[in-house]
């Protein structure tokens, strides 16, 4: 099947879709997107989380079918070409980031939690990033960088 | 002595001891970095496996016709076309690639499988149609012991390795003796990102290899034995590696994906599911552990005997040197003057088990973190007051009879986390998190101790060494330098280390790190802790020889104190004055002090090359009535040596502590008859950011006098200790007696 959808705000368009495709196969594999990660393809881990009409959600449990017509944003969407969105800048200023491979969700989370709770709370911020699993940090360092992109006021804009 | 000081002493920022930023992470916050599942080729397939469902059988036939003619399908493969040696392994080889007839473990592969979609090439693996006569599984440690039960491999006994240690008097008798019997589930790396690479078919008969691994070389080494080609014609780039832990120690989809590569003639890929990933890779040994410690009136540890069994599962990957580290780190960071230690590693028809984060000592260091805390009770002590009794220092003997050299700061280390201000009175969340499960009725708190002991680098005699080729030149007019290594970077931070080192050493400030490839020797592998004072030291080493060649141009001789100045030991113009002569390389194969083996019945010798310590104090809620626990806090103190990078320091600890975490309170794969149970995220349970609780950490900088810039390999020590400090404070909160890990809630209420 043909799935056509905007992606970080271009119509695109993937053909010869199987069914069975998620949303995240077809950004990775067809669409090259690898930004979203592949990790549990279950919904447990967060690291494909992307927009689809701006509500956060793992790509990997939406059909690539579920996505036409509607509106993605990604990792590699969420700052201008060349530039760093500030949950992106305070990962890498906090030193957030080893492995990398839990990142790109947990920045799509990290921006989702602060656009809605632009100063949150230590509770609130693990509360709101207990669906993203990260196997290096410990998320010690993650705590630090929502802090910094709080502080920063990433969420204000 | 005196100090060469030309030019200009100019400060360089990011050397040595600074925190700067990942090369890399810019590119890993964009989602732009290239992570091994992410590659692509024009015209590529994407390989299958076909696994079995059995954890011991024998294949009787073999039909894989219908794979062949689903549409898409490029090729089906089995054990019959393996080019070249039919098994692979990292100490035995003894892994088939393909099985041929025996199936020795529930997953084993057996058809592979290349079409032009991921889906079409799984769905034909499925139809594979494999005849199995079904056998009983030996999967209990104690049937596996028994010479005279079934063995896994009809060649060889079921007994891997045993490692007996005998120090002192067998024979020894004390005033107070604890015994006890502890078990370690088998937890699982759970790296995020799943085993996976492309294979690219060369001009020249070849391949190659962009992989996730943690030594390129010994990749590449057993995946030319196994595709028959000289290993120059297997050449191996290393790709973004989503995490390791010593999952990727082992081969798991190279050979395969390199064969498919070969026989279609086109690139292909394999990307792992989780679920698969569970069955692709090795995992922690479970354990269970027999000891008994004896110590005088006033707590001084006079014996410690032990019986350590190691479920190595159905192929030996790296048991062996598991089973070495259990026996050699088994009575843990502590003075004990008699010893009868034997550990021992089987084969079973469980999945395999080899290397994960702290290597033997995290299985050992929960069942005598645990005796300590009992003999403590015994004898009415405080916890860390009979530590610190009978903590190791400089100078002890290890029951290998190794001296301890350089720092040991064991009763430092233990008094820094007892000094921290108590956790506060009331944590984020109560147990049950956000389940709302307890308004605080029931709810009871624990403070409990850990500390361990890890070796550093490879031991027992193993010639171990990284290569570094450094290259300084002029780029733009001004000095730059390329540094070309086959070390894995796994996430640790190896690539920022690198630059710091060359910055410090050189003074130049523009570095750039190429990527690891197989095309310079080799760095040895990215575990044991061992990567910055291995590759670190070779990057050190190819630098200080390139500052013998700018003084040789300069007409001076070095001074051999030069090397440890902070300072750049030449202005930055007058390199790129010296460099008008050329660019400038140097390639250091590099060692540290050589090791030795371990007598095999006494099993006394110089092993190891470097001890480290870690000390945890963990602070828990519990709810007695669900047997939820919460941890509230983790303090954790360490000695690095030296902090080359103190912020991948602080990562490197607070990421070793959670898995630590994890092991004691839920990451468990469950094997029931040979078969995992919860191959998933869904069932596999990780620490969450909810999990987690906040940590503090003091860290020592105390010089190892053989180490370069003094560093103690940092990655391994915080995993090892935090698992019993957790367990201990549940035992505090509760006064069960919780002699396994993970703890469930049931061993918590006691149904």
């Amino acid at each position: 099947m043909r799935v056509t959808c905007t992606v970080n705000g271009v119509d695109r368009t993937a053909d010869d879709v199987w069914e069975g495709e998620s949303l995240l196969y077809v950004l990775r594999e067809r669409l090259g997107l690898p930004g979203s990660k592949n990790a549990c393809e279950q919904g447990e881990c967060g690291s494909c989380t992307v927009y689809l009409d701006g509500t956060a959600v793992c790509a990997c449990l939406v059909a690539a079918g579920q996505a036409a017509g509607r509106d993605v944003r990604t990792v590699e969407g969420l700052a201008p070409e060349g530039g760093l969105d500030p949950v992106q800048r305070a990962f890498l200023q906090a030193g957030a980031v080893q492995c990398g491979f839990c990142t790109p969700g947990l920045i799509v989370s990290v921006h989702d939690l602060l656009a809605h709770n632009p100063q949150p709370t230590d509770p609130e911020i693990r509360e709101a990033l207990a669906g993203n699993l990260c196997r290096c940090t410990g998320y010690e360092k993650i705590m630090d960088a929502v802090r910094l992109a709080a502080a920063d006021g990433a969420g204000a804009a | 002595m005196t100090t060469v000081h030309v030019g200009l002493p100019a400060a360089v920022d990011g050397g040595v001891g600074a925190s700067p930023q990942r090369p890399d992470g810019r590119l890993k916050v964009t989602g732009e970095f290239a992570f091994s599942s992410d590659l692509w080729a024009d015209d590529m397939l994407w390989g299958a496996t076909l696994r079995s469902p059995h954890p011991r059988a024998r294949i009787t036939a073999l039909d894989i016709g219908p794979a062949l003619r689903v549409p898409g399908v490029y090729a089906v493969l089995t054990h019959e076309d393996v080019p070249g040696a039919p098994l692979y392994g990292l100490e035995h080889v003894d892994q088939p690639v393909l099985a041929a007839r025996e199936i020795r473990y529930q997953g084993e592969p057996i058809v592979i499988v290349a079409a032009d979609h991921p889906e079409t090439a799984r769905r034909a693996a499925r139809l594979v149609e494999v005849a199995y006569d079904v056998l009983d599984p030996v999967t209990e440690l104690a049937a596996a012991l028994d010479p005279a039960g079934p063995q896994v491999h009809a060649d060889r006994p079921n007994l891997l390795r045993h490692v007996p240690i005998r120090r002192g008097d067998p024979h020894a008798t004390a005033a107070v003796v604890v015994t006890g019997e502890y078990e370690v589930g088998m937890q699982d790396q759970a790296f995020l990102g799943p085993e996976s690479g492309l294979a690219v078919p060369a001009e020249d008969g070849g391949i190659d290899l962009y992989i996730a691994t943690q030594w390129l070389h010994v990749d590449q080494r057993q995946v030319a034995a196994c595709l028959g080609l000289p290993p120059e014609k297997v050449r191996l780039t290393l790709s973004g590696v989503g995490g390791a832990f010593g999952a990727r120690e082992d081969l798991s989809m190279q050979v395969h994906a390199c064969m498919l590569a070969l026989h279609t003639g086109r690139p292909v890929k394999m990307v792992y599911g989780r679920e698969e990933s569970f069955f692709g890779h090795v995992h922690r040994h479970p354990a269970r552990l027999r000891y008994e410690h004896g110590a005088d009136a006033d707590g001084r540890l006079v014996y410690v005997k032990a019986r350590i069994l190691l479920d190595g599962g159905a192929y030996a990957s790296s048991t062996g040197a598991v089973v070495a580290n259990a026996a050699t780190l088994g009575v843990g960071p502590y003075d004990v003057p008699n010893v009868v230690m034997d550990a021992y590693g089987l084969y079973t028809n469980n999945p395999p088990c080899g290397a994960m984060r702290g290597f033997g000592a995290v299985q050992a260091c929960f069942a005598y973190e645990s005796q300590m805390d009992k003999l403590a009770a015994a004898l009415g002590l405080d916890p860390v007051e009979v530590r610190v009794r009978n903590a190791l220092t400089t100078g002890d003997l290890m029951p290998t009879g190794q001296v301890v050299e350089g720092p040991a700061p064991v009763a430092e280390l233990l008094r820094l986390v007892r000094e921290r201000p108590p956790a506060p009175a009331v944590g984020d969340f109560l147990p049950g998190g956000t389940a709302n499960t307890t308004r605080g009725e029931g709810v009871v708190r624990g403070v409990g101790f850990g500390i361990g002991i890890k070796n550093v680098c490879f031991s027992e005699g193993f010639d171990d060494f990284a290569t570094a080729r450094v290259r300084l030149e002029l780029v733009g007019g001004r000095p730059a330098v390329l540094v070309h290594t086959a070390a894995a970077e796994v996430g640790q931070g190896l690539v920022t280390v690198q630059a710091q080192i060359v910055r410090t050493e050189l003074g130049v400030e523009q570095v750039t790190i190429a990527p690891a490839d197989t095309a310079v020797g080799s760095a040895g592998s990215s575990s044991a802790s061992r990567q910055t004072y291995m590759t670190g030291g070779a990057v050190r080493a190819a630098c200080q020889a390139i500052r013998t060649r700018l003084l040789e141009r300069l007409g001076r001789a070095p001074s051999t104190t030069d090397n440890d100045k902070k300072v750049p030991f030449l202005a930055l113009e007058e390199i790129a004055e010296l460099l008008g002569e050329g660019a400038i390389e140097e390639t250091v194969e590099w060692r540290h002090r050589p090791t030795h083996p371990l007598d095999p019945a006494t099993g006394q010798g110089d092993a190891h090359v470097q001890y480290a310590f870690a000390a945890h104090r963990a602070t828990v809620d519990v709810d007695l009535e669900l047997g939820l626990v919460k941890v509230v806090e983790i303090v954790t103190a360490q000695d690095v040596g030296k902090a080359v990078n103190p912020g991948a320091v602080a990562g490197q600890i607070q990421g070793g502590t959670a898995q630590g975490l994890g092991l004691a309170l839920m990451e468990e794969i469950q094997v029931v008859d040979g078969k995992v149970r919860n191959p998933s995220f869904t069932d596999y349970l990780l620490p969450t950011i909810m999990d987690m609780p906040p940590m503090s950490l003091d860290v020592l900088e105390l010089a190892d006098p053989h180490s370069p810039y003094g560093l103690r390999g940092v990655g391994e020590p915080p995993t090892i200790s935090s698992t019993p400090a957790v367990v201990a404070a549940i035992r505090a909160a509760t006064g069960a007696a919780l002699t396994r890990v993970p703890v469930r809630p049931e061993h918590i209420v006691g149904v």
